[in-house]
């Protein structure tokens, strides 16, 4: 069961805003999905390594050589933001 | 009428100068043009991008050098591929102003071959969904009955196919995307094995389960596709140092004495009896051309879905972290007071509620507490449902069952019901757990209120054994003639 005020935890962690009727409706369709989950519970899996890949491979190493992206105007061109000298301009981090 | 020819046809045509590319793309931009409004397929098509690769395509073909049997046909692809240029919104309000300013492999790969892209295809919001509802431009309209969905997540790039409006297309499968749509739609779609096509310039949406693959009219088709595509690629440590082998030459082969295995699990409550009579139709045409059936076990097929619904939103909702509106994507329109709720605000506006629920969810089960009941819960019972399968290739060379537990649903049915949207890739959902290749074959008709509703057949085999299962596809189609069958239009 996910309660509205976790829902709006949840969120809150994600710094996902929401719609304020959009709380009660998330926390309903969230707890259907969490309570049909629950049913792994159900499996024993004592002795069983997680998967984290499946075809094998691992620490996958590749020449330390440094690749330029060529396009850099076209990258600056991707933000709605103003950019000033190669760089993006965004709100305060830090308020005065 | 160009654009009913299959992709082997097209190529033929290019080569015996029976038309130029540029009568051919003019041909299916007519087409697109015809019947896109009503079926909601591309969500940007580039005529001026299209015809200037048609004519240097037909340098190419004119010159004779470096031609293949892509050279100078035109497609659309799903709008989750990165193309220097031409738009590319993943079907969100927060790409929707977004040009990629380089290309995916897989599109580097295209041009390489000589492909002519027309157009982007509609899906679900980052490839999440089952129907291509969640979708800021709409629902694509399925060709056979189009107040029915055409599935998805890549539902437009199987419907272009079906509808004669893209010649291949390329989709993405993460539970299902490509081969339940295929189903759908009555086209072949390909999942490959995990990490046989890289998958760097395509927005990730759960990584260790993201796959790309082919939709074609025909299994040959899709084995041309891939060849083009499929390899290890610098860019994506996932890609094993596998050998592409020549998947032309696994076609046109017998199944004598090929072993089919049926799970039981596949055929219980909750499947239409008309698609199981469908498919049981289908697996006695393989017993006619020499294969033998039999019944095995994939006991944990039914905790497949619910590994799927913790694992996929954990994974999803760490990739789409990066959407915070600043170095691209839409900013938000509301007035915001400072940085944080500029985030806030940004992903606010531009997530639509499917992603917003599943971003929940990932958070949820990824949170302090929940981790190790959860996450970690779910990856361990992923491994047993891969030791389902691993335990079943010893005995059977390839596996089969239904692709979807019904035929196409109507538009709205499930789209504010999320549990039943998912429980719509009951089948398809374990061969992503597992990583193993699976198609989409047509292989029958359901006739509801004078529609008909393509079924599909899946046919699953071991990792890397893409060149089996075009095999086994290709034995069937030639026996068959349901890939001939056109929807009205």
């Amino acid at each position: 069961m996910i309660t509205p005020e976790q829902v709006k935890h949840i969120a809150k962690l994600a710094r996902l805003g929401l719609q304020d009727n959009d709380v009660d409706k998330f926390a309903k369709q969230l707890s259907s999905i969490m309570e049909y989950v629950e049913k792994l519970n159900e499996v024993d899996v004592k002795n069983v390594e997680p998967t984290s890949q499946v075809t094998g491979l691992e620490n996958v190493m590749r020449e330390d050589v440094v690749s330029r992206f060529s396009n850099r105007e076209d990258l600056l061109k991707c933000t709605e933001l103003p950019v000033q000298n190669d760089q993006i301009q965004v709100k305060s981090v830090i308020s005065m | 009428m160009l654009h009913t020819l299959t992709l082997a046809e097209a190529t033929e045509g290019l080569k015996n100068k029976k038309f130029s590319s540029v009568e051919l793309t003019k041909d299916l931009l007519e087409r697109i043009k015809k019947v896109n409004d009503g079926l909601n397929v591309y969500v940007t098509v580039d005529d001026e991008g299209a015809l200037k690769m048609a004519a240097e395509a037909d340098e190419r073909l004119a010159s004779g050098k470096n031609v293949t049997p892509l050279t100078g046909v035109p497609v659309g692809i799903k709008d989750i591929f990165n193309t220097q240029g031409v738009r590319t919104t993943c079907a969100s309000p927060f790409l929707k102003n977004f040009v990629p300013p380089y290309d995916a492999t897989v599109v580097t790969k295209l041009k390489e071959a000589g492909f002519v892209l027309a157009g982007k295809q509609n899906m679900d919001e980052f490839a999440s969904g089952g129907s291509t509802e969640h979708s800021c431009f709409g629902p694509t309209k399925n060709p056979w009955d189009p107040t029915r969905v055409a599935g998805g997540s890549s539902g437009g790039s199987a419907a272009a196919v079906a509808a004669d409006m893209s010649f291949y297309a390329l989709g993405t499968d993460t539970g299902g995307s490509i081969r339940q749509p295929a189903s759908l739609c009555g086209v072949v779609g390909l999942k490959v094995t995990y990490g046989r096509v890289s998958r760097s310039g395509v927005t990730a949406m759960a990584s260790s389960w993201d796959s790309i693959g082919p939709f074609g009219k025909t299994v040959q088709d899709v084995a041309t596709v891939l060849q083009y595509i499929a390899g290890k690629d610098v860019r994506d440590a996932t890609t094993p140092a596998v050998e592409v082998p020549d998947y032309s030459k696994a076609l046109g082969q017998s199944v004598k004495g090929l072993k089919i295995g049926v799970p039981k699990e596949y055929f219980g409550a909750g499947l239409d009896p008309e698609v199981e009579n469908i498919i049981r139709t289908a697996l006695k045409e393989y017993e006619k051309m020499g294969a033998t059936v039999s019944e095995i076990s994939l006991p944990y097929t039914s905790y497949a879905v619910a590994v799927y619904y913790i694992a996929m939103p954990a994974e999803l909702s760490a990739n789409l972290a990066r959407f915070d509106g600043i170095r691209f994507g839409a900013k938000p329109k509301a007035p915001v007071k400072d940085m944080i709720d500029y985030y806030y605000q940004a992903r606010n506006e531009g997530f639509g509620d499917e992603i917003k629920r599943r971003i929940m969810i990932g958070t949820y089960v990824l949170s302090a507490g929940y981790y190790d009941a959860y996450y970690v819960r779910a990856q361990k019972v992923r491994t047993l449902i891969r030791k389902d399968f691993d335990d079943a290739f010893k005995n059977v060379d390839v596996i089969m069952t239904p692709v979807s537990p019904f035929p196409a649903f109507t538009i709205g049915e499930k789209k504010d019901d999320p549990l039943a949207m998912y429980l719509a890739d009951v089948f398809t959902i374990p061969v992503n757990c597992a990583g193993v290749p699976a198609i989409s074959l047509p292989c029958g008709f359901i006739n509801k209120a004078d529609k008909k509703l393509p079924v599909g057949l899946q046919i699953i085999g071991p990792q890397f054994s893409e060149d089996k299962i075009l095999k086994v596809a290709a034995a069937y189609e030639q026996a068959t003639d349901w890939h001939t069958m056109k929807p009205a239009l």
